[in-house]
């Protein structure tokens, strides 16, 4: 969902148009009380950290294994949504049938649904006594307290993103390509993969990285079905969480700091990503 | 070209020139194509289904699970009442703010040229990749009392941390970008002729909202109000944190429904959540009414 602005300059460097100050008063002062001085409070916090504390802190075992379950199961529930979305975005865009409209209005869902809510209900689905849950029960597998629990949950969130970023592409997309490519006596499979993909594969990565961002930072509908086993099932937010909970505001600041900064460096290398394969194949 | 022919390609390619060109542009009807569509179709509605529509219904068996009577106790208790009426509260709060948040940024970057746009357009976005956690957090160590802020307000007898400034803010500051994100693209697209037109036959600033901008971006205000509203109403990390959950004060209905569901109180924590689940439902209608009506 990147927005691209244009830079259009006045060819006599003169504003036309009333009203630049007030709007770039109000706009500017709103930015800076509402988000920029409150974030900036966790700079200056992290400031006050001493140095051997914080990596103390943000290297112990508990710390490490709660970033490596919220980055494993993020990345797994946005490559299921990368998949599970292309194809709903096809089907959506391609084909028509009943109930289309319907589904279509489905997909933002995860959107209005208060995560407490989804977090609650998904457990009680996927745990032993619930519908899903009881059927992979049988089998030996376990959903609901475990990793698997935990990537369903990030699956449920992460669903608009990917479908709503590559939908609006696959609708522009320009058809002839994929009609030559059949004329010349490319299959289907052949041409989706050659022709179609790549012109996607920028929006895909996008909704991808969207999904991806939003599973690690997610809480409100994971830490239920988690259960919050130390080592095992605890995910980074929930970390911060409980040493809020227990007042150690600079450990919870420490880990906090790590976690935005993984965060920064996903979006910068999935930009930066998007942005060479946009070069490539608009070149 | 009736669509229930099925032509291959191979034989028709070179031949009776228009009538054999208008075969080949034909997209493929042939037997696999269909095979592959309703398979497509299957697993999409399959993949739909158990993700989104099953918890859904998960939410009302399990809240009318034990009678209709249980399920309007759990509703009509005077916590829940008071939980609602915080969070219709804090999202009206939240939703007013970023309105108007949303058009002053939307229309001055979008019909004004300045060095310094995009990084402003980046710091808008800025609360959509943080962790609703981590936002809580954030004015924790502003307002609390660790906070730079703490003894400042505690002076003059201040609270925003655990209480109901803390819970509207911490909401504001996770729907911030919302209806923003929404105007931007379409005023962008608009250009700023019309306005550079009024502007030169005299118009005053807010007459040029008014009666130019405005009307491009009714729908679309409403739509980002929309989507804002959902978003305000379920914030739980960042409310979660910020509230210290005081029951009958700082809690608001997602609150009230995780300490029910903790309380092994499932029936009740359905009950509630069922309020919720119908919130999202009309506020997905509206949105789909709403795109409807842009189109």
């Amino acid at each position: 969902m990147e927005q691209q602005i244009v830079k259009v300059k006045n060819k006599k460097g003169v504003r036309v148009i009333p009203g630049f100050g007030i709007t770039m008063g109000v706009t500017l002062a709103m930015l800076s009380c509402l988000v920029l001085i409150p974030l900036a409070s966790i700079i200056i916090s992290a400031s006050k950290l001493d140095f051997r504390e914080f990596v103390e802190v943000v290297t112990s075992r508990q710390i490490l294994s709660g970033y490596a379950v919220s980055l494993s199961c993020a990345f797994f529930a946005a490559v299921v949504n990368g998949i599970f979305g292309m194809v709903i975005a096809w089907v959506l865009v391609r084909y028509d049938f009943p109930g289309k409209r319907i589904l279509d209005g489905m997909i933002e869902l995860p959107f209005a649904l208060p995560t407490a809510v989804a977090g609650i209900s998904l457990t009680f689905l996927y745990s032993d006594q619930g519908w899903i849950g009881s059927l992979f029960g049988k089998v030996g597998i376990k959903i609901a307290y475990t990793r698997i629990g935990i990537t369903i949950a990030m699956i449920f969130v992460g669903i608009p993103f990917v479908v709503r970023a590559v939908q609006p592409v696959l609708e522009k997309l320009d058809r002839q390509y994929e009609e030559a490519a059949m004329m010349l006596g490319a299959g289907g499979a052949y041409t989706f993969f050659r022709v179609i993909l790549p012109e996607l594969l920028p929006s895909l990565l996008a909704g991808f990285g969207l999904a991806f961002a939003r599973g690690i930072g997610e809480y409100g509908s994971v830490v239920f079905i988690a259960g919050n086993i130390p080592y095992k099932t605890q995910i980074a937010p929930l970390l911060i969480m409980s040493k809020l909970e227990q007042y150690k505001y600079s450990d919870a600041t420490a880990i906090a700091l790590v976690l935005l900064l993984l965060s920064f460096v996903l979006m910068f290398v999935i930009n930066s990503l998007q942005i060479y394969m946009q070069r490539f194949t608009k070149a | 070209m009736s669509k229930k022919k099925q032509r291959g390609y191979s034989q028709d390619v070179v031949g009776d020139g228009i009538n054999s060109i208008q075969k080949v542009m034909e997209p493929p009807k042939g037997r696999s194509n269909r095979g592959v569509k309703y398979f497509l179709i299957g697993v999409s509605v399959l993949f739909l289904f158990i993700m989104l529509v099953l918890p859904l219904v998960v939410v009302v068996t399990n809240a009318l699970r034990d009678g209709w009577d249980a399920y309007t106790e759990a509703v009509f208790d005077e916590y829940t009442v008071h939980a609602l009426q915080l969070t219709l509260f804090a999202t009206v709060a939240a939703v007013a703010v970023n309105t108007v948040f949303g058009v002053f940024a939307a229309v001055l970057l979008s019909k004004f040229y300045f060095p310094g746009r995009q990084v402003l357009a980046t710091l808008i976005d800025i609360p959509f990749s943080i962790s609703p956690v981590i936002a809580g957090l954030v004015f924790i160590l502003t307002f609390g009392n660790i906070g730079w802020m703490g003894d400042f307000l505690y002076q003059y007898d201040i609270k925003i941390v655990f209480a109901v400034p803390g819970v509207v803010l911490a909401t504001i500051f996770v729907t911030f970008p919302f209806v923003f994100r929404e105007l931007f693209p379409v005023l962008n697209a608009q250009g700023k002729d019309e306005e550079e037109a009024a502007a030169l036959m005299g118009a005053g600033a807010f007459t040029i909202f008014r009666r130019i901008t405005f009307p491009h971006i009714r729908w679309t205000l409403l739509y980002g109000v929309v989507l804002c509203t959902a978003r305000a109403m379920g914030e739980f990390g960042a409310v979660s944190v910020i509230s210290g959950h005081l029951r009958g004060k700082t809690n608001t209905l997602p609150l009230h429904v995780e300490i029910l569901y903790n309380e092994f109180n499932t029936t009740a924590a359905f009950a509630v959540s069922s309020i919720l689940v119908l919130l999202a439902v009309v506020i997905l209608i509206v949105r789909n009414l709403v795109e409807w009506k842009k189109k």
